[in-house]
């Protein structure tokens, strides 16, 4: 710990800087609550102004309480890392986890039973499944990707985050991002473009948070310690640089009014489209693939204590991955208006897409090579490498479905369904809950999570409430395909489209069921997590890995 | 530029961009200078963890 | 001195990422822009009139396009079931585009006409009473709420920049247009059809006392597919399929 000399100083230029930007952002915020041109927008500026006055706030109270240190370094000049906004970001990953896999499961019973859409605007279907899309993607993922890479960026640079309040900022404003974008969905205020649905000024809003993120990013690579850059690091940049691009162009939009929530999108029909699903794929692509790959080529080794498997093919991987990917999106397309040439390059480089994909997981998968025992006796390995086995499932069914034959089928089914949760639940959600359970001890100092018991039970119900729910979707997809396109004897259609919604009954409350059960190992989850921050300890915590524990409380030397 | 044309224009150039790329990065891959250099980054999150090198405690603020 | 030049790596690293992801998206995006073909010539599309338009926006608040689909793909089944595959030039006027992902419920391309409005209105009110096996949410709500359209004009100019082309008549007379095309036989209602031509006028949902949101949804699923005659479409072009 720094000597202190007792004393209070004043604010530093930082922090006064810091203070005037979030009363400007509250100025606006108030006016944009008394001169909105509709009620949403009002609430939305009273929101702001909310959310800034606390960051003023907060800043002035800390600014005044810092004792006086040698600016951030410590007693021996070196400087600590910054994991304030880590341990926000980790925290927030499991409080909006459990929510975004609640309100799913909510959505899933009610395509089982109508009833439950209660006939009101704010809890009928159409406005819960982009909440429910935006909870998973953007609120669960994104934090696990901000709380991951702000930590791994620091630990393999031995640098300090960059940018003093700016790391603070990009995490709250990340969250101020989350809650303008749900709370405006309820009332009905959406794009309506799939996983981009906030309007022009919550895109705006995303626009400052996501510029100051690669900032601190950057920064932090700039100011390294180490000659090279950890190939997780390349991961998360090339995640963090796509999706602005990305967010950018889909985003161009025209307000109707400057003070109003609604706007008509720059583009249209065919045109729009394609970016759309340039975006959505990439979506899929970077904030879901690579982002969460940065987490598996730092947290695997990590764990199992032992390098990445092949550095070389991890190299390969990345730029292979990143330059197929962005291609892809024209799959989501076939048989549209949308001109075959497009279609044909999409379906193309998605199928090629599955080597890069396979050679990452096979590199996952090896890096255990030699420590298998592992996959027993730690069931936050196993669920580390049960994501990557899920990656490797979900990565081969994707291109198999990009391809045109198939897609015929399998488009506007709920085969699509099933794919997309193999991936976001066998993989981002156990990848991310393997990282959560290795970060938590680390960041609180613990000896270990509060019961590795509690994570085997996590792993199994997960596992179990994932099957039942993508074998549901499996069938029922393929079958309703195969409905659509059946003939009788007499050459007609067999099916009325109805009599397809009725068969699928049955499948709609398997899957909610296994949702139901994803949703009650998340809650296993928090209350493990919660403990464990408390700084509780049951029987097993002294039989962990020693890697469990933080790294200044490891017995020996680390490795 | 009509359909067709578009449409060979297009993956040819998709095809030829993707070839190069894929034969420089397998080149700096196994560029044999660069081997002691891939060994170091793939040690690094094993390398003893710098956290105590302040003492730890301070939350990063 | 070696400091700058790694600092300048992962710069240069930022670059390159960018340089790789960037050329999927301009091959396959930009040609879309600038090949004539992309969208085929026909007869018939006009930009939406603002009661249709207003219609629109409910469909996409409510989040309808999570559940049905606007795209007709051109297989055997999907023309059979739902009409003419559906053309690039029918969503020209789409900002943004509803071809949806997933078909919970059918296709709503070429909806229109296909049902009374008395049957959308039961079926807004409760799905159920006229698909007893649906699943779909009811919206009693919409034919309680009065519309509000105050900012119409508005809503045109915006879309005029965006590239649909309003004149400058239709977005001084946005209001009295939308009002007209619930009040069938009035002059106003002839010179709604004249801007917008195959407009339908009438009082979709059988209340005279007012403007509620369901009209305005009502005449917009039932002008769905509606605006290209296939009769004279000529399929031979250059076709893309």
């Amino acid at each position: 710990m720094a000597e202190t000399t007792g004393g209070r100083r004043w604010l530093s230029v930082a922090d006064g800087g810091a203070v005037l930007v979030a009363l400007i952002g509250a100025g606006l915020g108030a006016m944009l609550a008394a001169k909105g041109s509709d009620k949403v927008m009002m609430l939305h500026g009273l929101i702001l102004a909310t959310a800034c006055l606390v960051a003023a706030f907060a800043v002035l109270y800390s600014g005044f309480r810092r004792p006086v240190y040698a600016s951030a370094a410590g007693a021996d000049g070196a400087e600590a890392y910054m994991d304030g906004p880590v341990r926000v970001a980790t925290i927030a990953t499991v409080f909006w986890g459990v929510i975004g896999f609640l309100v799913g499961d909510v959505i899933a019973w009610q395509l089982a039973f109508p009833v439950l859409n209660f006939d009101l605007p704010w809890t009928n279907f159409g406005r819960l499944r982009p909440l429910h899309t935006s909870a998973v993607i953007f609120a669960f993922g994104g934090n696990a990707l901000l709380a991951t890479s702000l930590y791994v960026v620091q630990r393999t640079t031995r640098a300090r985050l960059f940018g003093g309040w700016l790391p603070w900022f990009v995490v709250w404003g990340y969250q101020l991002f989350i809650v303008l974008a749900a709370s405006g969905y309820v009332l009905g205020i959406t794009q309506s473009k799939e996983y981009a649905e906030p309007e022009w000024y919550v895109d705006l809003w995303l626009t400052i948070v996501w510029v100051a993120y690669l900032l601190v990013f950057l920064g932090t690579l700039v100011k390294r310690k180490e000659p090279h850059i950890y190939v997780a690091n390349w991961f998360y940049l090339a995640f963090i640089v796509t999706i602005a691009m990305l967010h950018i162009i889909n985003n161009l939009t025209i307000p109707v009014s400057w003070t109003g929530t609604k706007s008509y999108i720059l583009f249209s029909g065919v045109q729009d489209a394609m970016t759309q699903w340039w975006y959505g794929h990439n979506a899929v692509g970077f904030f879901l693939t690579a982002g969460f790959l940065g987490i598996m080529y730092y947290f695997i080794p990590k764990r199992v204590v032992r390098p990445v498997y092949s550095y070389r093919l991890s190299i390969v991987h990345f730029w292979t991955l990143i330059f197929l990917y962005i291609w892809a999106g024209p799959h989501h397309l076939h048989y549209t208006a949308l001109p075959d040439w497009a279609q044909t390059l999409g379906m193309t480089f998605s199928v090629m897409l599955w080597m890069p994909s396979w050679g990452g997981m096979i590199n996952g998968l090896m890096t255990l090579s030699g420590a298998w025992d592992k996959l027993r006796t730690d069931p936050v390995v196993r669920m580390l490498v049960v994501s990557v086995a899920f990656y490797g499932m979900s990565t081969f069914e994707g291109p198999l479905m990009s391809v045109k034959a198939v897609n015929s089928l399998s488009h506007y089914t709920d085969w699509t369904i099933g794919h997309v949760h193999s991936g976001a639940l066998g993989w981002v959600g156990m990848v991310s809950f393997g990282a959560i359970y290795c970060l938590v001890p680390w960041l609180w100092k613990r000896r270990g999570l509060y019961s590795l018991r509690l994570v085997e039970w996590h792993f199994w119900i997960s596992t179990i409430g994932i099957l039942l729910y993508i074998t549901a979707m499996w069938v029922s997809g393929i079958m309703q395909g195969l409905m659509w396109r059946a003939y009788d004897e007499l050459g007609f259609l067999q099916y009325s489209f109805v009599e397809t919604v009725e068969a699928m009954h049955p499948y709609y409350i398997i899957r909610a069921i296994g949702g139901g059960i994803f949703v009650l190992g998340s809650l296993i989850m928090a209350y493990n997590i919660w403990r464990t921050v408390r700084g509780d300890e049951s029987a097993d915590t002294a039989e962990q890995p020693e890697v469990a524990a933080a790294p200044e409380l490891r017995a020996a030397p680390a490795e | 530029m009509d359909y067709d044309s578009a449409v060979v224009v297009s993956q040819i150039t998709a095809l030829f961009l993707f070839i190069t790329l894929f034969i420089g990065v397998l080149i700096y891959t196994f560029w044999p200078s660069n081997r002691a250099k891939f060994d170091r980054a793939a040690s690094l999150p094993l390398a003893k963890d710098p956290d105590d090198f302040v003492g730890g405690g301070r939350n990063g603020r | 001195m070696k400091h700058e030049i790694l600092e300048k790596n992962s710069i240069l690293l930022t670059v390159a990422i960018l340089v790789v992801v960037a050329i999927g998206g301009l091959v396959e995006i930009a040609p879309l822009f600038w090949l004539q073909s992309t969208i085929e010539k026909v007869k018939g599309m006009r930009p939406y009139s603002p009661l249709e338009l207003m219609g629109r926006d409910i469909y996409i608040r409510e989040g309808c396009y999570v559940c049905h689909s606007q795209m007709i793909r051109s297989l055997r089944d999907e023309v059979e079931r739902y009409g003419h595959y559906s053309l690039a030039a029918e969503s020209m006027y789409d900002h943004p585009f509803q071809w949806g992902s997933k078909r919970t419920g059918p296709d709503l391309a070429r909806v229109g006409g296909k049902y009374s409005d008395a049957w959308h209105r039961e079926h807004m009110a409760n799905p159920r009473a006229v698909v007893p096996e649906s699943i779909m949410p009811g919206y009693p709500f919409l034919a309680k709420t009065r519309l509000d359209y105050g900012d119409i004009a508005d809503r045109l100019k915006a879309l005029r920049i965006a590239g649909v082309p309003y004149t400058d008549e239709q977005i001084a007379k946005a209001k009295a247009d939308l009002e007209a095309q619930v009040r069938p036989d009035s002059d106003a209602a002839e010179a709604l059809l004249k801007r917008y031509p195959k407009a339908q006028v009438r009082d979709f949902d059988a209340n005279p006392k007012m403007i509620s949101e369901l009209d305005a949804l009502i005449a917009y699923l039932q002008m769905l597919g509606t605006l290209v005659d296939f009769a004279k479409f000529d399929a031979s072009g250059p076709n893309l399929r």
